[in-house]
C-alpha cells in the first residue's frame, strides 16, 4: 500500500488533493487533520487560534467528512487517520459519511491511530485524562470488531517515540507495554471469545532512522516480542492473529534544514530498513517529504516521496527474493541484545503498574534520552552530513525559488471556517443535538460505565454535532487533565566540562541583575510537539537559570499572565505547527498589555521569509531546527540578558546621580 | 533601575493585587537598591503602617513529594475563588539546584484559571534548604498577607525541621498518603512537629485513607494534641473533604493567638537574617542568642522584620565599637 500523508486548508481542498494523488497511482488515503480537530475544538475556540488547517485539514461535522469523501468510494477505500484523542468521533463522522454514500460500516476499511499514550509521551494531542482516555478506546476497539470488522480500531505507535528521542530498546518497550494497557482495558469490555479477533485487530505505526540494519534488526524483534505476548498473556492462537503487522513513517527526527537534498538519500535508506528483509517487512509506507524540516510539503513534494516508493517496489529486487536475513548470524545476535534490554525495560514499566501508570517514567526516560542524542550532536560524537559535518554547500536551486520552498495556508482561511462552522450550527435541529450530548454525557459518566461509547458518539455525529461539542461534553464528565512535562524528573545534568564557561557567564549576570536570571519556557497553541521546549527548557537549568517550564497549549493570555507573575527576566517560546505568524504576535501583544517588557526569543520550524515579520513583532531571536547547537542559543540568551541589564544600569545611573544630588 | 517599594507597599497595602508581582521581584533581588526599596515596602506593610495585623491569612502547606499537592492545591484554589477569596501561591520547587539552576513545574502541574486577576501563582527554587524556605519567600509571604485574603507558601518537607514555615505561616497544613506509616511513625517519635492540621489525601482509595486517617488521629490524641483537625480529602474529580479542609484550616485561624505568633515569627525572622548575614560573630556582640532575643522583645510590636534586622545590626555596630559588651542594650 502506498499512500502520502495529507490533508490542509478545508475538506474541499483538501478532497481535491487526495483525488489527485490517486490518479497518480496512491492506493489508498492518509488523512492529516488539524489541530483542533485532533484535540477537539470548534475553529472559533480560542485556542483553536492561528491552528485552522495548518498541519491537516479541519473536519467539525458531518458535513465537512462528507465533503472530505466526497466522490472518492469509500467501500473500495483504505483510509488511515491521523487521530487519537478525537478518534472515536472522527470514525463516527466516517461511518456516518459512508452510511450517506450508501456503503455499510462492515464494508469499511482503515485505520485510526488512536493511541493515546504516546500522546501523552510525545504528541501532545490529548484531550482527556487517562482512565477515561484509555475507556474511550477500549470501546471503540470493542464496537469495530463487532460492526466495522475489516477496521484496524488502534495503531500503537512507537514512531513518535523515536522521534521523542527513544532509542530501539525503548522504542520497542514502550510500544509493546502500551499494546498490553490497551488490551488488557478492552479485554473487561468484550465477551473473552472476541480477545483473539481483538488481537488480530491491532496494528503498529513504528519508526524507521537512518542506522537501516539495526532498525531492521528492531522490526524483527517486535514481530518476536508480540507472537510472544499473544500467545502467552493472552492465549492467541490462530498464526493469522499472532501476526506483527505495523506500517512505517520513516523517521523525521533526523532530516534537516540545512542541505535538505540530503533527505531524500536518509529517506530512502529509512525504507530500505523495512523492507529489507521479508520477516519483518512493513504491510504501508509513508515516506516524509524531503523539506518537511522546512515547513508543510507542496504536491510536488508528495510526489517525489512517492516516487521513491515506487522505484523501490517496481525497479529493484527488492520484493522477489525470500527473507535475505535469514540464517544471518550477525543480525540474529542484534535481534538478541534488542530483545533482551526490551523485556528489561518492558519489566520496569510494569513495575510501575504498566503504561498507563508508567507515563511519567517513560516520559522522563525519553527526555533524557533526546537529551543525550542531542549532546552527541552537538559535540559532534554523531555526524550528521550538511549539519556538524561537511556543512560547506553550493546554493540550492530547490529552495532558491521565491516561494521559499513550502506551501502556505490563506490566513483568511481560518475566519472562513469559524464563519462556517456558526452557520452549520444556525442550520441544524438543536434539539436533536442537545439531545444527543445530554445522552453522550450520561455514558460517559458513572452511570453509563457499562455501555459503549461509540453508540452514543455515532448518534451525535447523525444529529449533526460539532468536534468541539463532543469533545466539550466528555471534558466535562472526565475531567481535564495535562500530562506530565517530563523534564522536573530528568535527572542528568550536563557537566562543568561543557558548560562551566557558560555557568560563570550566567552566575555573573545575577549578580547585576540581583536574582538568578529566570526564563519561561511555553509553547503557544495547540502543538504538542514539545521535545524542543523540553531541551531547551534543561538546558538552561543546566546553565543555572531559574526555569519555568508551562508545557504546550497555552494561549497568547495565559502566557503573558505566567511572565508578568513569574517575574522572569526572559521569555522561549517553541513553535512547530506553522502558526508562529499569528500566535507569536498575538503573544507580544499581550505582554504589551500585561506590562512585560523582557526580550522574547522564538525556535521552531520557522520559514526563512517569516523571520523578519516576528523581528519587526518584536521579537528578538529566532531559531530553527539548522540551530542544533542549544548550548550556542543558551549563550545568546545570556549575552541578551546581559546587554539589557547593561542597558538598564546606563538608564538608572543618571537618575542615581540626581537622587544623590 | 529599581522600582519604587514604598510606593509598591502603598498599592499592596491598598490592597491593589497588580502590585504584587513587581514587588516580588524587589523583595527576591539581592542587588543593594533593591533591598533598600524591599527594606521601604514592607515597612509600609507591617503592621505599624497597617494598624495592625495583615488580614490575610497565611497557611503553610508541605508534604513529601508525590503526595498529591499540585492536585490538591489546584481543588483548594478552586474552592477559595468560589467563596470569593483572593489567592496568592508561593510555590517553593523542590527541584535540585546541582547546576545551580532549577526547573519550576508547579506552574503547570496546578490547575487554575489564568485570566483570574484574583489569583497569583509565583514559583521559586528551595535549593539546598529542603523544607526551609528563603527569606525572600517570608517577606513575600508578609507582603502579600496585606493585600490577599490568603496566601500559601507550598514547601516540600515531612514535617520535621520545618520550624521556618511554622514562623511565617498562620496555619501549617501538612499533608500524607494513604496507607504509608511513615507519618505516624515522625509523629510519634516527635520528629514531625504537630501540625495545625493534618491532611489525608486520596480518599477515594476508601478503606485504607480511612484507618490512616483514624491512627493519625489517635496518634495525636495520645500526643494531648486534640486540637489538630484530621481532614481526609479526594482532590480529582469528583473531589471530597475540600470544602471541609478549607473550613478547617478558616477555623484554626480564627481560634486566636494569630498576633502573638505572627509577632514571634518576625522577631524569629529577623533573628535568623542577622545571623546569616553577620554569623555568630555578630550574635556575640549582642550578647548572643539570648541577649539578641532580650534586644528584639524589647521593640515596638508593629515592626516588620528589616525594621527589626536594622535594630539588631545597629545594636552590634555600637557593640563592636565600644570595648566591653554591654548586653541588650536598647
Amino acid at each position: 500500500m502506498m499512500r502520502t500523508y495529507a490533508g490542509h486548508s478545508t475538506a474541499e481542498a483538501s478532497n481535491e488533493l487526495y483525488r489527485r494523488n490517486l490518479a497518480k497511482g496512491q492506493t489508498g488515503l492518509s488523512i492529516a487533520f488539524d489541530l483542533p480537530t485532533q484535540t477537539g475544538y470548534d475553529p472559533d475556540d480560542e485556542l483553536a487560534r492561528g491552528e485552522v488547517g495548518k498541519v491537516g485539514v479541519p473536519v467539525c461535522h458531518r458535513g465537512d467528512m462528507a465533503a472530505l469523501m466526497d466522490g472518492i468510494p469509500l467501500a473500495e477505500m483504505n483510509t488511515s487517520m491521523t487521530i487519537n484523542a478525537t478518534a472515536a468521533w472522527l470514525l463516527a463522522l466516517y461511518i456516518v459519511a459512508a452510511e450517506q454514500q450508501g456503503v455499510a460500516a462492515e464494508q469499511l476499511q482503515g485505520t485510526t491511530q488512536n493511541d493515546i499514550i504516546k500522546e501523552f509521551l510525545a504528541r501532545g494531542t490529548y484531550a482527556f485524562p487517562p482512565a477515561p482516555s484509555m475507556r474511550l478506546i477500549a470501546d471503540m476497539i470493542a464496537y469495530t470488531v463487532e460492526h466495522v470488522p475489516k477496521w484496524n480500531p488502534i495503531n500503537i505507535c512507537s514512531y513518535h517515540l523515536q522521534e521523542a528521542g527513544a532509542t530501539p530498546v525503548q522504542e520497542i518497550a514502550y510500544a509493546m507495554s502500551n499494546a498490553i494497557a490497551v488490551l488488557d482495558t478492552t479485554r473487561e469490555r468484550v465477551a473473552p471469545e472476541r480477545l483473539e479477533q481483538v488481537f488480530g485487530r491491532i496494528s503498529f505505526f513504528v519508526n524507521a532512522g537512518v542506522r537501516f540494519v539495526e532498525e531492521h534488526a528492531k522490526l524483527r524483534a517486535m514481530s518476536i516480542l508480540w507472537e510472544e505476548i499473544g500467545r502467552e498473556r493472552y492465549g492467541v492462537q490462530d498464526p493469522r492473529h499472532l501476526r506483527f503487522r505495523y506500517g512505517v513513517q520513516v523517521n523525521s527526527l533526523g532530516l534537516t534544514e540545512s542541505q535538505p537534498e540530503n533527505n531524500v538519500q536518509r529517506i530512502v535508506l529509512e525504507a530500505l530498513a523495512v523492507t529489507l528483509g521479508r520477516d519483518a517487512r512493513a504491510r504501508a509506507i509513508q515516506l516524509p517529504a524531503w523539506n518537511e524540516a522546512l515547513g508543510l510539503p507542496r504536491p510536488w513534494d508528495q510526489q517525489w516521496s512517492l516516487r521513491i516508493q515506487q522505484v523501490l517496489a517496481y525497479e529493484t529486487d527488492l520484493l522477489e527474493y525470500p527473507d535475505i536475513f535469514e540464517g544471518s548470524k550477525v543480525m540474529d545476535s542484534l535481534v538478541a541484545e534488542l530483545l533482551q534490554g526490551a523485556r528489561a525495560e518492558m519489566a520496569v514499566v510494569a513495575e510501575h503498574g504498566g503504561a498507563v501508570q508508567a507515563v511519567k517514567y517513560m516520559k522522563s526516560a525519553l527526555v533524557d534520552s533526546h537529551r543525550e542524542r542531542l549532546r552527541r550532536i552537538e559535540t559532534g560524537e554523531q555526524v550528521v552530513v550538511g549539519q556538524n559535518r561537511f556543512s560547506e554547500t553550493e546554493l540550492s536551486p530547490l529552495t532558491a525559488d521565491a516561494e521559499g520552498g513550502i506551501l502556505v495556508v490563506d490566513p483568511a482561511l481560518e475566519a472562513q471556517q469559524i464563519e462556517a462552522v456558526r452557520e452549520w450550527r444556525a442550520q441544524r435541529d438543536q434539539d436533536a443535538v442537545d439531545a444527543a450530548l445530554a445522552q453522550l454525557a450520561r455514558v460517559a459518566g458513572d452511570d453509563g460505565a457499562g455501555e459503549n461509547l461509540m453508540l452514543s458518539t455515532i448518534a451525535a455525529a447523525r444529529a449533526g454535532a460539532t468536534t468541539g461539542e463532543w469533545a466539550r461534553t466528555l471534558r466535562e464528565v472526565f475531567g481535564a487533565y495535562r500530562a506530565p512535562t517530563g523534564v522536573g524528573e530528568s535527572a542528568a545534568v550536563l557537566g562543568e566540562q561543557e558548560l562551566g564557561e557558560l555557568r560563570a557567564e550566567v552566575a555573573r549576570l545575577q549578580e547585576t541583575l540581583g536574582r538568578r536570571p529566570k526564563i519561561l519556557v511555553a509553547k503557544p497553541g495547540l502543538d504538542g510537539h514539545s521535545n524542543g521546549a523540553e531541551q531547551i527548557a534543561l538546558r538552561a537549568r543546566d546553565a543555572g537559570m531559574d526555569v519555568v517550564y508551562e508545557g504546550i497549549r497555552l494561549t497568547p493570555a495565559q502566557i503573558a499572565t505566567s511572565a508578568l507573575q513569574e517575574g522572569v527576566h526572559v521569555i522561549g517560546l517553541s513553535i512547530l505547527s506553522g502558526s508562529h505568524r499569528e500566535l507569536i504576535p498575538a503573544v507580544m501583544d499581550r505582554l504589551r498589555d500585561a506590562g512585560v517588557d523582557v526580550p522574547v526569543v522564538v525556535g521552531g520550524i520557522i520559514p526563512e521569509q517569516d523571520v523578519a515579520a516576528l523581528r519587526a513583532a518584536g521579537v528578538a531571536a529566532v531559531y530553527t531546527p539548522k540551530d542544533f547547537d542549544i548550548t550556542r542559543i543558551m549563550r545568546d540568551i545570556v549575552a541578551l540578558l546581559a546587554a539589557g541589564a547593561q542597558r538598564g544600569a546606563a538608564d538608572a545611573a543618571p537618575l542615581a546621580a540626581n537622587s544623590a544630588a | 533601575m529599581s522600582a519604587d517599594g514604598a510606593a509598591l507597599g502603598r498599592r499592596l497595602r491598598e490592597r491593589d493585587l497588580s502590585a504584587a508581582p513587581a514587588a516580588l521581584n524587589v523583595l527576591e533581588s539581592s542587588a543593594r537598591d533593591d533591598r533598600e526599596q524591599a527594606a521601604a515596602l514592607l515597612a509600609e506593610v507591617a503592621p505599624r503602617a497597617l494598624g495592625g495585623e495583615a488580614a490575610g491569612h497565611v497557611i503553610g502547606v508541605t508534604g513529601p513529594p508525590g503526595v498529591g499537592k499540585s492536585t490538591l492545591l489546584s481543588a483548594l484554589l478552586s474552592c477559595w475563588r468560589s467563596r470569593g477569596r483572593t489567592v496568592a501561591l508561593l510555590a517553593v520547587d523542590p527541584s535540585s539546584r546541582r547546576s545551580g539552576g532549577a526547573l519550576l513545574g508547579d506552574r503547570a502541574r496546578i490547575e487554575f484559571d489564568s485570566s483570574d486577576h484574583g489569583v497569583l501563582i509565583r514559583s521559586s527554587a528551595a535549593g539546598e534548604r529542603l523544607g526551609g524556605i528563603a527569606p525572600a519567600t517570608a517577606a513575600a509571604a508578609h507582603a502579600l498577607a496585606a493585600a490577599f485574603d490568603v496566601v500559601v507558601i507550598e514547601t516540600v518537607g515531612v514535617g520535621q525541621g520545618e520550624t521556618e514555615i511554622a514562623d511565617v505561616a498562620d496555619t501549617v497544613a501538612v499533608i500524607v498518603q494513604p496507607g504509608g506509616g511513615d507519618a505516624l511513625q515522625f509523629l510519634k517519635s516527635g520528629i514531625m512537629e504537630i501540625p495545625d492540621v493534618l491532611v489525608v489525601t486520596k480518599s477515594d482509595l476508601g478503606a485504607i485513607a480511612l484507618s490512616t486517617r483514624r491512627e493519625l488521629s489517635a496518634a495525636l490524641r495520645s500526643l494531648g494534641s486534640s486540637a489538630t483537625r484530621v481532614v481526609a480529602v479526594c482532590a480529582l474529580t469528583p473531589t471530597s473533604g475540600i470544602e471541609e479542609l478549607v473550613d478547617a484550616l478558616a477555623e484554626h485561624r480564627s481560634r486566636g493567638g494569630l498576633a502573638a505568633r505572627r509577632l514571634q515569627g518576625r522577631r524569629a525572622a529577623a533573628l535568623r537574617e542577622f545571623s546569616a548575614e553577620h554569623g555568630e560573630r555578630g550574635l556575640r556582640a549582642l550578647g548572643g542568642r539570648a541577649g539578641a532575643q532580650a534586644l528584639l522583645a524589647l521593640q515596638e510590636e508593629g515592626l516588620g522584620v528589616p525594621a527589626l534586622t536594622a535594630v539588631l545590626e545597629r545594636a552590634q555596630a555600637r557593640g563592636e565599637s565600644s570595648t566591653e559588651r554591654a548586653p541588650g542594650i536598647a
